[in-house]
This record gives structure tokens, C-alpha cells and sequence, in this order.
């Protein structure tokens, strides 16, 4: 190879790069998302269940956000009325946080987890939580 | 018609990929399988290409640059443009993968009335170029936190930063619509102008649906046809760690769709024109020093040339040159 050198060099920053994902989680603990329910409001729910399915929730659950702000604050709708026909009072603090109220044990776990850090707490109250 | 197969190849991936997911239930297959093939074909088609490349020997300078080289010490020599150091390379390299220097002087050419042939600046294609590999390389930047388990800060700065103008939720990414702004603008291209639509091949409409493919599905996943993507990053993390597992009720097939497209993407890029990923580093115009006129360069592939000098051939023939009136050197 002529120049060799210089393109061995090459290559290898090369390769490193490619396989950067793989190198750098090498020894760092696997930590999933490990999601509590147990609190109160959801501990004395007969039926536990979220405001829509729970598949529905942990995918779109931010859009779901987005139109309740919207239906509060644009079109003065308080009122959500859900696929079941169940009706909840458009609230992040007090309905979504209600009851997940652990919000460090819930929300977090997830956010952490893919490291997206919403900024609606920037303003809103978040619940008062006994750290263990 | 050359942009018609390129196009119906990339919707049979789609479909391959929908088909696959959704009837046979190939989650294994499209999410472990083909992506694992798919890096290992791209890490090692592209080192094999650039070492191919490196085999080749470049036997002198190529000075087909656009500036005053060095000379006479009152001329000012344009040291970037025609280096003769290597700092001068660097400099040039750099500035021409970051910021397409010479894409950047791109002309439009026209036949106006007359005839006469007039040049004009454009730098449409530049502008589009550059965006379009930066919000590339700033996508897949951002990507990292797929694969990190502890996201680096400067990805999550970056991914902050994107998100700055705090559009509905999930925020809009700006990059995201540059990205599709500027692909677009790139195929519109060699549609509409008639020169350049006379010398695109099938292999350059390829590319450009299937990067376009990626970003829509992208997109799409991200704003409109949601998906679980913690369950995304179990299965990305699952693969980065080298203990593959799809998780149970996994992410939707918009995301196969996505992976595969990406998948295809990797794989071919090795056999194909983008490759010049690697080939910039190594073009001659670009990497050499325009040096020849104080270094001597040998040529790499000379042999041994048996050579026969005008003394030997004086030698040979003295007697005869005499006789015959020639004048010769040594008596
Ligand atoms: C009435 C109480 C209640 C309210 C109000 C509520 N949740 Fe839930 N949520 C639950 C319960 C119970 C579950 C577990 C459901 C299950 O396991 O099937 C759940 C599940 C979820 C999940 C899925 C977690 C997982 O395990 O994948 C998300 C995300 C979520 N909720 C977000 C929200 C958001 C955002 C709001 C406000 C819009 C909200 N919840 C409002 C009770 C509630
Ligand atoms: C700049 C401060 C601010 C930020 C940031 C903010 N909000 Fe709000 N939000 C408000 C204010 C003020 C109201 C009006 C409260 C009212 O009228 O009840 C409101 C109301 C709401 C409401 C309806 C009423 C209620 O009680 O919740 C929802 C839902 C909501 N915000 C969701 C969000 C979400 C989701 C985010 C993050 C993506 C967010 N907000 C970020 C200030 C903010
Ligand atoms: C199952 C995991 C999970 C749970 C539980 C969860 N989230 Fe999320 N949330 C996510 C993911 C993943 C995203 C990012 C989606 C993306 O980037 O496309 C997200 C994004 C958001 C966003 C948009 C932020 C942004 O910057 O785009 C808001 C707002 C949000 N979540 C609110 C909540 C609230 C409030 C709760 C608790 C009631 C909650 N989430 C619980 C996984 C979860
Ligand atoms: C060629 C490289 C790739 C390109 C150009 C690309 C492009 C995109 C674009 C434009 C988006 C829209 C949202 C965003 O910008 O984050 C997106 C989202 C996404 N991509 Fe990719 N992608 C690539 C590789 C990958 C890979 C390798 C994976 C995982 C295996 C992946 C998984 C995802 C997921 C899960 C989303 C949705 C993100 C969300 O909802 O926040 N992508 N992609």
C-alpha cells in the first residue's frame, strides 16, 4: 500500500467510530425502566388501568399531553373523554400526576432511561415525593 | 424510467419489510439478523475499498488546482488552494469535507441568445449539499442515545439544542425538516434541470429514494405514527451489548421498516458512489501537495531501464563516425 501509514491511521479512527456504540457500553450495568404503580389513588383503583390502554399510553402519551394542552388552553375544553367513555378532567398535574404521584419511580424512569428531559416541570408542580 | 426502478426497489423494501414484520412474523430476522450483516458488511466493504484504493500508486502530483502556485517571491501564492506544505493539505482537506470548498464554486452554465455562453454563480447545490450532510451526521449523532446506555452529555446538549424551538410534543427536531427539505431539493434537481437529468443513472436516484425513505419513516415514527421507543432502545441496546433479544411486545413494524431501510442503506454503501465518504480522503487533486518542482517524485511502477548513453554509442562507432565525417566528442 502506498502511504500506508497515513491510511491505516485513517481507517482505524474509521472503525472506532463505527464501533463506538458497541465499545463504549462496555461494563456499564443494563439498567431498564423499572415502572412503579404503587401509589395511593392507583393502589385503591379496583380495575388499574390509565386513562386510555396502556399500549396507547407508552407510545403516544406525549401527543396525548400536547392535545390536552391544546383542548385547556386553546379551545377552553376541561374535559377529556376517553376511548372507554370514561371522563377525566384535562389536568397534568392533577390527573396524569394525581395518580402516577411517583413521579420519580414513573415518569423519570423512562425519560432517564432514553435521556429526554421534559421541560413542562420548568412550570409545573411536580408531586412532593418521600426520597427513600 | 431510470428513476422509476430505483423508486419501485425501495417501496419492495418497504413492503419486504412490512411483509415480513407483520404476515411471517420475521421480527428476529429484520431487527438481529439483517442489521448485524448490515454493519459488518459496511465496516468491512468500506475498509476494503479505501485499502484498494491505497494499492493504487499515484506515480506524480496532480496539480489541477485553482490557485497561484508557489513561485518568484513577489507573486503571492494561494496557499490553500495550491498548498506545497502539508498544513496547507490539512487545511484544504478540512475545509473541503466540512464546509465543500470546491463544491462552492459551482457555475450554472447557459446558451443565450448570441450564441453566446455565459456562466453564473449557483449555489443552490452547495447550500442543499452541506445541509443535507450535516443534518445526516447530526441525525445519526443524535441517534447515540439509542445506543448508550448513559447518553453522553454532548449528545444530549446537541439534542437540546435541536429541539430549542419547542414545537408540539415530541418537540420538533429542526434538523429533521432541513433533512427532508434538503433531499428533496436534491432529487427535484435531477429531475428538472435537463443536463443533469441526462447524466443521472439509476445509482444516483437509489440513494436519494432511499435516504428519503429513511427520513420519512423516521419522521413518521417520531411524530405521527408513534411507537414504543423504550422498547426500541431495549432491542438497540440488547444488539450493542452482543445479546440480542427482541422485547416482548416490541416496537411496531414502522420501526422495522425504518431499520431495514437503514439496513440497505449500509450494506450498499460500500458498492456504490457513496463511498466517496472515504474516496475525498484519498483524491489526488485534493491530498497532494503541489510540490514538483522541489521534491522529486519517482514514479512507483519504474523498472530497471537498461539504458545505452551517447558515450557508449560514440565508443561503439568512433572509427566509422570518423570515416564517414561525423563529427564525434573524443578523439
Ligand atoms: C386513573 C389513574 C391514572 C391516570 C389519571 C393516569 N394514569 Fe397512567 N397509568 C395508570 C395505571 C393504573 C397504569 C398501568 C396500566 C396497566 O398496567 O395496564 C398506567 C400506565 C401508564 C403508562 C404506561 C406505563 C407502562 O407500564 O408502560 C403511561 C406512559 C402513563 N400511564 C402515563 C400517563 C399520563 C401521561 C397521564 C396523564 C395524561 C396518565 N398516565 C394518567 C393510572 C393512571
Ligand atoms: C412556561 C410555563 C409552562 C410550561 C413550560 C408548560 N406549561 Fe402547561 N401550563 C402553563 C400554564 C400557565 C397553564 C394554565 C393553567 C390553567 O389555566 O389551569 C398550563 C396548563 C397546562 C395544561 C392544562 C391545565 C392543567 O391543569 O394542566 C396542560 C395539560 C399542560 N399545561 C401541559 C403541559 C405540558 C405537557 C408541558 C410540557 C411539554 C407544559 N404544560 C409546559 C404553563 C406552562
Ligand atoms: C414507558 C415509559 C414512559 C413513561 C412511564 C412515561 N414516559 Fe414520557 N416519554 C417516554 C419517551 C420514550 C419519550 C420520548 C419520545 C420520543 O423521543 O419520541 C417521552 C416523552 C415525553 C414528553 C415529551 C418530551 C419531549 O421533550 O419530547 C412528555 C411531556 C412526557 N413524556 C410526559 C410524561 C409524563 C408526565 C409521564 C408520567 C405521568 C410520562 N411521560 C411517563 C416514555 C415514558
Ligand atoms: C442512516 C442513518 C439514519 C437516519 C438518516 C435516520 C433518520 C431518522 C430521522 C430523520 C428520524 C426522525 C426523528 C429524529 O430525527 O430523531 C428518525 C427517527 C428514529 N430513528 Fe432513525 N435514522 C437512522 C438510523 C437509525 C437506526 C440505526 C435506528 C435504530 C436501530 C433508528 C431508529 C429510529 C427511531 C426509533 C426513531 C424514532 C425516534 C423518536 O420517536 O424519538 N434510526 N430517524
Amino acid at each position: 500500500m502506498y502511504n500506508g501509514g497515513k491510511i491505516i491511521l485513517g481507517l482505524a479512527v474509521f472503525a472506532g467510530l463505527v464501533t463506538f456504540p458497541f465499545l463504549y457500553n462496555i461494563g456499564q450495568a443494563d439498567r431498564q425502566p423499572d415502572l412503579k404503580l404503587d401509589t395511593p389513588v392507583i393502589r385503591q383503583m379496583a380495575v388499574k388501568h390509565c386513562v386510555e390502554p396502556k399500549a396507547f399510553m407508552r407510545a403516544e402519551h406525549m401527543q396525548l399531553l400536547n392535545d390536552w394542552r391544546n383542548e385547556a388552553l386553546r379551545q377552553g375544553n376541561r374535559e377529556y373523554v376517553s376511548s372507554t367513555g370514561e371522563k377525566y378532567n384535562i389536568s397534568l398535574q392533577n390527573t396524569c400526576l394525581h395518580c402516577h404521584s411517583n413521579k420519580k419511580k414513573f415518569c423519570d424512569e423512562c425519560h432517564n432511561y432514553m435521556a429526554v428531559h421534559p421541560y413542562c416541570f420548568d412550570c409545573h408542580l411536580q408531586p412532593k415525593e418521600n426520597v427513600q | 424510467m431510470r428513476a422509476l426502478l430505483p423508486f419501485i426497489t425501495v417501496i419492495v423494501l418497504v413492503l419486504l419489510a412490512i411483509v415480513g414484520v407483520e404476515a411471517a412474523n420475521l421480527q428476529f430476522l429484520f431487527g438481529v439478523v439483517i442489521p448485524y450483516a448490515a454493519a459488518a458488511i459496511f465496516l468491512a466493504g468500506v475498509i476494503y475499498k479505501v485499502v484498494s484504493w491505497g494499492r493504487v500508486p499515484v506515480p506524480f502530483r496532480i496539480p489541477t488546482t485553482c490557485g497561484q502556485q508557489k513561485t518568484l517571491p513577489w507573486i503571492k501564492q494561494s496557499r490553500i488552494e495550491n498548498p506545497t506544505t502539508s498544513a496547507g493539505v490539512i487545511t484544504r482537506m478540512l475545509l473541503e469535507v466540512f464546509l465543500f470548498r470546491s463544491l462552492f464554486r459551482n457555475l450554472k452554465t447557459e446558451l443565450r441568445e448570441g450564441p453566446q455562453l455565459s456562466y453564473g454563480s449557483d449555489k443552490w447545490l452547495w447550500l442543499a449539499g452541506l445541509s443535507f450532510h450535516w443534518t445526516f451526521l447530526l441525525i445519526l449523532i443524535r441517534h447515540l442515545r439509542f445506543f448508550t446506555q448513559n447518553v453522553p452529555i454532548p449528545v444530549q446538549m446537541l439534542e437540546h439544542l435541536d429541539s430549542f424551538l419547542q414545537i408540539g410534543l415530541p418537540l420538533l427536531y429542526i434538523t429533521d425538516v432541513i433533512f427532508l427539505a434538503a433531499v428533496t431539493f436534491l432529487l427535484i434537481r435531477r429531475f428538472t434541470i435537463p443536463q443533469v437529468k441526462y447524466i443521472s443513472l439509476a445509482a444516483d436516484y437509489f440513494p436519494l429514494f432511499l435516504i428519503l425513505g429513511i427520513g420519512v419513516s423516521g419522521v413518521l415514527m417520531r411524530y405521527f405514527i408513534k411507537t414504543d421507543v423504550v422498547g426500541v432502545k431495549e432491542l438497540t441496546m440488547s444488539l450493542v451489548s452482543f445479546s440480542p433479544a427482541i422485547p416482548k411486545d416490541g416496537p411496531g413494524t414502522i420501526f422495522y421498516v425504518h431499520l431495514f431501510l437503514i439496513s440497505a442503506l449500509f450494506a450498499y454503501f460500500p458498492f456504490s458512489k457513496l463511498v466517496h465518504m472515504g474516496g475525498v480522503f484519498l483524491s489526488p487533486t485534493r491530498n497532494l501537495a503541489n510540490n514538483s518542482r522541489m521534491v522529486r517524485h519517482v514514479n512507483p511502477w519504474n523498472y530497471p531501464v537498461k539504458v545505452h548513453t551517447y558515450e557508449e554509442y560514440e565508443n561503439d562507432f568512433r572509427e566509422k563516425m570518423k570515416t564517414a565525417g561525423i563529427p564525434v566528442e573524443k578523439e
